[in-house]
């Protein structure tokens, strides 16, 4: 039973990295909004799967969150937004996929070479957990900075999230993880909602942050 | 006599009920009345946990390093909202806010307030990173108060830095719990300061190592130490000039306290590394950037922000070099700089709402055309550029000095970075406050005291620091080993 538990866990965990690779060479905003949303839906899986290991009923508001607001609500609301503003057919990424996904694998052997040299004492579901949250963490920050579009750079964002919710469950018995989680998901829908309501295409005629380097108030 | 709340809880629950309540208050001038009077309130609670002492234990706990922050917390609190009252009439007079979006200030002011407190209350890591959470989160609503172009840009900037920054943080508390879990036990005790103060010496050294940097990283970014500063002067430029005052002189305290507690646990651990070194080059090279930075800025308010980037870097560099002194000094700076750089940011806000504009080269002559105002503002730049004989003369002096003692080289990077910054401080108040006045120079009708009160305090710390309060400042450097 144990090697099954672990086994599960295990592949749900892979999942979020594979996703998070996934993300990284969509360029189109669909597909990447529509990665992102089955990224989260597996990350509620391994929390339910999580919930159900440790016995820890209450991690089980955390999948419900992960599965409701991120895989379902969020994606249709950007997509929604994407559609909007007339942006779903091109995305521009800084870098060729070529060297983003080299990138992307050197990060995840650092995060592997780190964490499962420094957790060595701990559990080895804790272990296997931490050191993928911290690659889905470090690929969620590459895909921020190799995107210049803001709607790019928020689901890079909530998918680093993502991996820092799979850290908090594979933390045995850590408090607040709900707590954090629905403080988390607040922030997200703040970001969205800023995205929204300040209209930054209206604003700036363009959603492409490079263009809001020219509004810097010191240039003059 | 028992109390219904004990002052700890008060600290944090007076604004947070206060919030509430200015939520629906539909009157601005009340609204102002009732920031102010919450802001005493919690000001009187802080001051009241000087005579009782919570006990510890539960989601709160207080200690002779928190009180300290707390006090200065709720002080600069309360003095800028009066100040943001006289700000705040002229805004909606002027037309740039509505009411509807000052209800909202008034409102995110105190959640602001509450979030603060609760950071730097809680025994609880995982809800000190809820609540700096929270105070970024209401931060960037405020600075984008008044949704122009340049407002909107500086918030989602800070937005994105500030979130992904608290993201880091957060993975940083999961590793601590992680060290602490196989030796605490699970639950809530490894995550509490006291339980994990205690028994850290027992932590896995490796794991708390990479736990520590992503918290630096992660708080770091909060504290806007240079080359996590990207976020900084945009979000005080483009905010009300009293957030300004509230960026500067607390959120970044509270980012700091944050770094300083998981110093304590690092200096419990024999195996894990020393994170002086981390401290002190990040704080240096705030020193040094901000330093020349600020010799290019054309506003007054992105100017003072650099300047709050190189004080942050003597402050982060004071911890990072250690021992009773520099932590003594370090401590003391931050305590000045709240005090000074909030009563400088209020000046700011009279000569802004006096001009019109906010550019340097607009704000001329100053103590001819408001006497008051101007050497109000001479003595307060001449404070934060650490000349005697004010209060930040004192911490910087003992910084340097100690810095001569334990490392000589890094004391003359840090003295170089000072004078950088002080040739520039020179430069602009020379035009600033002198030579012949330009544009409007009608008087000032908002208060002058907050900025009064302020530069009192400085000065007389800088002339006398009474010995309760050295003494109370030693105590707690001994405790930051």
């Amino acid at each position: 039973m144990s090697s099954l538990n672990f086994d599960t866990s295990h592949l749900l965990a892979g999942g979020l990295v594979l996703m998070s690779f996934v993300m990284l060479y969509q360029d189109r905003l669909p597909s990447l909004i529509n990665t992102f949303a089955l990224q989260s839906a597996i990350l509620a899986l391994a929390v339910a799967w999580q919930a159900l290991v440790q016995h820890a009923p209450h991690l089980l508001v955390t999948a419900v969150i992960a599965a409701a607001l991120k895989a379902v609500v969020i994606p249709l609301v950007l997509r929604y937004l994407v559609r909007s503003l007339g942006i779903h057919r091109t995305i521009e990424t800084v870098a060729g996929i070529g060297p983003t996904m080299l990138a992307g694998m050197m990060l995840v052997a650092l995060s592997m070479g780190l964490m499962l040299r420094a957790t060595a004492t701990s559990d080895i579901f804790a272990r296997e957990d931490i050191a993928f949250a911290l690659s889905v963490v470090l690929l969620g920050l590459l895909v921020m900075v190799t995107r210049r579009n803001a709607v790019g750079q928020v689901i890079g964002f909530m998918s680093l999230e993502n991996g820092l919710v799979l850290a908090g469950t594979g933390a045995h018995g850590m408090p607040m993880v709900v707590e954090i989680s629905v403080a988390f998901s607040i922030l997200i829908a703040f970001i969205v909602i800023g995205i929204f309501l300040f209209r930054i295409r209206e604003r700036f005629d363009t959603v492409d942050v490079a263009a809001l380097d020219r509004f810097r108030g010191d240039r003059q | 006599m028992t109390l219904p709340l004990d002052p700890a809880q008060a600290t944090v629950l007076i604004p947070a009920g206060t919030a509430a309540l200015l939520l629906i208050v539909p009157f601005y001038r009340l609204g102002a009345a009732i920031n102010v009077f919450a802001a005493l309130l919690t000001l009187a609670a802080a001051l009241a946990l000087f005579v009782v002492r919570p006990a510890t234990g539960g989601l709160l706990g207080v200690d002779d390093l928190n009180i300290v922050f707390v006090v200065i917390n709720t002080l600069v609190g309360f003095t800028t909202s009066i100040f943001s009252a006289g700000y705040i009439a002229h805004e909606i007079e002027i037309g740039r806010l509505t009411t509807a979006s000052l209800r909202f200030y008034h409102a995110m002011y105190q959640f602001l307030m509450a979030a603060m407190n609760l950071a730097l209350l809680t025994n609880i890591t995982g809800l000190m990173w809820v609540s700096v959470e929270f105070a970024t989160l209401t931060t960037v609503l405020m600075v984008s108060l008044y949704r122009t172009r340049e407002a909107l840009e500086a918030a989602w900037k800070y937005f994105i830095l500030g979130s992904v920054g608290i993201a880091l943080a957060l993975f940083g508390t999961i590793l601590v719990y992680m060290a602490a879990q196989p030796v605490v036990g699970e639950g809530l005790p490894a995550m509490t300061w006291s339980v994990l103060v205690a028994h850290a010496a027992k932590f896995d050294p490796a794991l708390l190592n990479i736990a520590f940097v992503f918290l630096m990283l992660g708080y770091g970014t909060k504290a806007g130490l240079v080359p996590l500063h990207a976020w900084l002067p945009d979000a005080h430029a483009e905010g009300p000039t009293p957030i300004s005052a509230v960026l500067s002189g607390l959120l970044l305290n509270v980012a700091i306290y944050a770094i300083l507690r998981f110093k304590i646990l690092l200096a419990a651990n024999a195996g894990a590394f020393a994170p002086g070194p981390l401290l002190m080059t990040m704080g240096l090279l705030s020193v040094l950037f901000a330093g020349f930075m600020l010799y290019r800025r054309r506003d007054i308010k992105r100017f003072f922000a650099y300047s709050s980037i190189e004080h942050m870097g003597i402050i982060a560099f004071a911890f990072g070099l250690g021992g009773p002194l520099a932590n003594f000094a370090g401590l003391l700076h931050m305590a000045m700089h709240s005090l000074t750089k909030s009563g400088i940011f209020f000046s700011v806000g009279h000569m802004t709402r006096i001009k019109g504009s906010q550019r340097i080269a607009d704000i001329t002559g100053l103590t001819s055309s408001h006497p008051l105002l101007g050497w109000i503002f001479v003595a307060s730049v001449a404070a934060i550029a650490g000349l005697p004989p004010f209060g930040v003369f004192t911490s910087e002096f003992l910084v340097v000095s100690s810095a001569f003692a334990h490392r000589p080289l890094l004391a003359v990077v840090l003295v170089v970075g000072l004078l950088v910054s002080l040739g520039a401080l020179v430069l602009r108040v020379n035009s600033l406050a002198f030579g012949e006045p330009t544009g409007s120079v009608e008087p000032s009708r908002m208060t002058h005291l907050p900025m009064l009160l302020h530069l009192a305090i400085v000065l007389g710390a800088g002339i006398f620091l009474p010995a309760a309060i050295a003494g109370w400042f030693q105590h707690v450097a001994q405790m930051l080993g």
